[in-house]
């Protein structure tokens, strides 16, 4: 038989997957809710978490010093009044009602307290009273400025030192780069893992188990199609349609990150090089490779997708628990590590995104992962022409 | 005539599970569908296998089909045994049981073209195959349609015509008529009997009598997995209907009154 059936059984399944509405929103639609849920989720947050830019707290002050006064006047931060004296517990309660945001209390001669107050003498020093709720944003907010100024007045009156106080030097040498790889080295491995996963997960059962239960699976076990013909045909369509379902998500989680941390992380892809890029991509395609033939063949026992699915699960979570040891310490530095299919590939991502990159160990992986292949395409081929398993009713 | 399939001593069993075995009422852990099956069948003949619901006629059919491996005995289709050389049998075969079902999201046009790949024919031979089809079968105006849309006799028209795409010279239906209206079962039958009139070999499985003594030259009458009679119909019923002698038969093997 033509090898190029494998070419007709790899187009067929392809134009399965996209005359297929159902599965093309499975394989399409988790990237496109990944960045809208991510995005909305960072708005939130940040709503959540961020006071309004207009909005200045009401902050009312019992025995507001002389020394103070200016400054939290002029440093513009809040709206001042001053606090009826031994009215403490009406304040607090406001506070509770988010009617006020702040009360700071002063000791009486709070300056002259502060100016005869000697450290050796072992005493406790002058006390400010601020009375805050954390759970509104507005008093946090508030409480957090005001300590902020306090610890400033404070410095000013021992200042002996100073730290970083050029405001034009830039003191964290950190570049963008070192950034981008800290959190793509971290985050990254365990994502895509995750996400080829569960783009794996959306067609191979489909296409297997589903042709068994849909019973089209005998229609083309009845040609003199070779069985591993149609196990590598399959292997490499869903293969494709994987990587494409893994790219959505993956696209939508990398668009969505910079919104989900608030803004406060830019994440420059571009510090990657084409080669860094290249390399990722031969992992990621031997490793949805390993993850389709294993999840064929898992769907091959099924009678029904439903089943598959369910079988599929303690597999997903190994991969997840194996996806995650990624995010704790650097890759792995021994090349018998690299020969364990889905950890290697998690080694290799993680010194991909750390600017570690070891072309030895990304070529075992890949021979590792591709030796796992073609084990997967023989076992497949095996149970097309048991049947037991393709007609297993 | 010559002897294009010729099937050995054929045994199958399948192992019954214990709800099975609860809902069968036996102890037996397994069941005997094939018994030790033989008979040949000519180019230019309709061969039809008859025998109630169980006697083992779809699994003998399976085994020669190689959908199915027997457990001892083997089949030689057009000289090729079924045990040992299944490609070279699949090839040589078109097969037809309400098992094969055909993907609902393509069209009878790509099907037609998938399979036709499958089995190596050059794409001009395969579109003139189709044409030849299509037309006759009138699936042309349904060949962009998804199968999905088809009627049940639609379907199996497209189910008949892509088991043919290769034009094979040993034709194998399972209860060919099953579940079509009249007009979809004349269509059928009429296909088998110019297959006939090519040379070409059709073994057909039913239980309709009517349509064994239309069709078919010879038969063979199944129960409990064994062949209790083959020859030609006016052999077998020596002057009397087809129905009345298959429950003389039956009753003889099978005993007591139905």
């Amino acid at each position: 038989m033509r090898i190029n059936t494998i070419f007709t059984i790899f187009k067929k399944e392809l134009s399965r997957f996209f005359k297929d509405r159902r599965t093309m929103v499975a394989i399409l639609m988790p990237g496109i809710l990944i960045y809208v849920i991510y995005s909305f989720m960072g708005g939130a947050m940040g709503d959540a978490f961020m006071p309004d830019d207009d909005y200045i707290p009401s902050v009312c002050v019992e025995n507001m010093p002389e020394s103070l006064n200016a400054l939290f006047t002029q440093s513009g931060l809040f709206s001042l009044s001053d606090a009826e004296s031994g009215k403490i517990s009406k304040y607090k309660e406001s506070i509770k009602n988010e009617e006020l945001d702040l009360l700071i209390v002063f000791p009486e001669n709070f300056d002259k307290k502060v100016n005869d107050y000697d450290i050796s003498s072992g005493t406790a020093a002058p006390n400010i009273e601020m009375y805050y709720n954390s759970s509104a944003v507005n008093s946090s907010m508030a409480y957090q400025s005001a300590v902020s100024l306090l610890d400033y007045h404070e410095s000013q009156m021992i200042n002996r030192f100073d730290i970083n106080n050029d405001i034009d030097t830039v003191f964290d040498l950190a570049t963008e780069e070192d950034m981008t790889s800290m959190i793509f080295s971290m985050i990254m491995p365990m994502l895509l893992i995750m996400l080829l996963f569960s783009g794996c997960m959306a067609v191979a059962p489909e296409s297997i188990a589903g042709e068994k239960e849909r019973g089209t699976i005998a229609s083309l076990l009845i040609t003199p199609t070779k069985r591993s013909h149609i196990a590598i045909g399959k292997i490499l369509a869903l293969s494709v349609m994987a990587l494409i379902s893994g790219t959505s998500s993956t696209l939508g989680v990398v668009l969505s990150l910079p919104k989900l941390m608030g803004g406060t992380v830019t994440l420059d892809g571009s510090v990657y090089t084409l080669l860094d890029y290249t390399m990722l991509g031969i992992v990621i395609l031997s490793t949805v490779l390993v993850l389709i033939s294993v999840i064929s063949i898992i769907s091959a026992f099924a009678k029904t997708v439903k089943e598959a699915s369910s079988y599929v699960t303690p597999l997903m979570i190994a991969s997840m628990l194996i996806g995650l040891s990624g995010m704790f310490g650097a890759s792995a530095t021994s090349p018998v590590f690299y020969a364990i299919p889905l950890y290697n590939s998690v080694q290799c991502m993680i010194s991909i995104f750390s600017f570690d990159l070891n072309v030895v160990n990304i070529l075992i992986t890949v021979a590792a992962n591709v030796a796992v292949t073609g084990i997967g395409v023989f076992i497949l081929t095996r149970m097309f022409n048991s049947e037991k398993i393709m007609f297993n009713k | 005539m010559k002897e294009l399939i010729k099937v050995e001593n054929l045994s199958k069993t399948f192992k019954l599970s214990s709800k099975q075995q609860k809902i069968e009422k036996t102890n037996e852990k397994v069941r005997r569908a094939v018994n030790d099956l033989s008979f040949e069948a000519y180019g230019g003949e309709i061969f039809g296998l008859l025998g109630p619901n169980g006697a083992g006629k779809t699994t003998t059919l399976r085994m020669l089909a190689t959908l199915i491996k027997p457990d001892s005995g083997d089949a030689l289709v057009d000289g090729y045994s079924i045990v040992n050389q299944p490609a070279a049998v699949r090839s040589r075969i078109g097969f037809l049981t309400s098992e094969l079902k055909l993907e609902e999201f393509f069209t009878p046009n790509y099907l037609f073209d998938f399979f036709s790949s499958l089995h190596g024919i050059e794409s001009e031979k395969a579109a003139k195959r189709k044409a030849d089809l299509f037309s006759r079968f009138g699936i042309d105006k349904f060949a962009e349609v998804k199968v999905s849309d088809l009627s049940t006799g639609m379907k199996q028209k497209v189910s008949l015509a892509i088991s043919m795409v290769h034009d094979p010279d040993i034709i194998i239906f399972d209860e060919p008529t099953n579940g079509l209206d009249v007009i979809t079962a004349k269509t059928v039958t009429d296909f088998l009997i110019s297959l006939k009139e090519q040379g070409k070999i059709i073994i057909v499985s039913t239980h309709i009598f009517s349509l064994i003594e239309k069709l078919c030259d010879r038969v063979g009458i199944i129960i409990d997995g064994k062949m209790v009679v083959c020859g030609a119909i006016s052999e077998i019923c020596g002057g009397k209907d087809l129905e009345d002698r298959f429950f003389d038969i039956y009753t003889e093997h099978v005993g007591g009154e139905i």
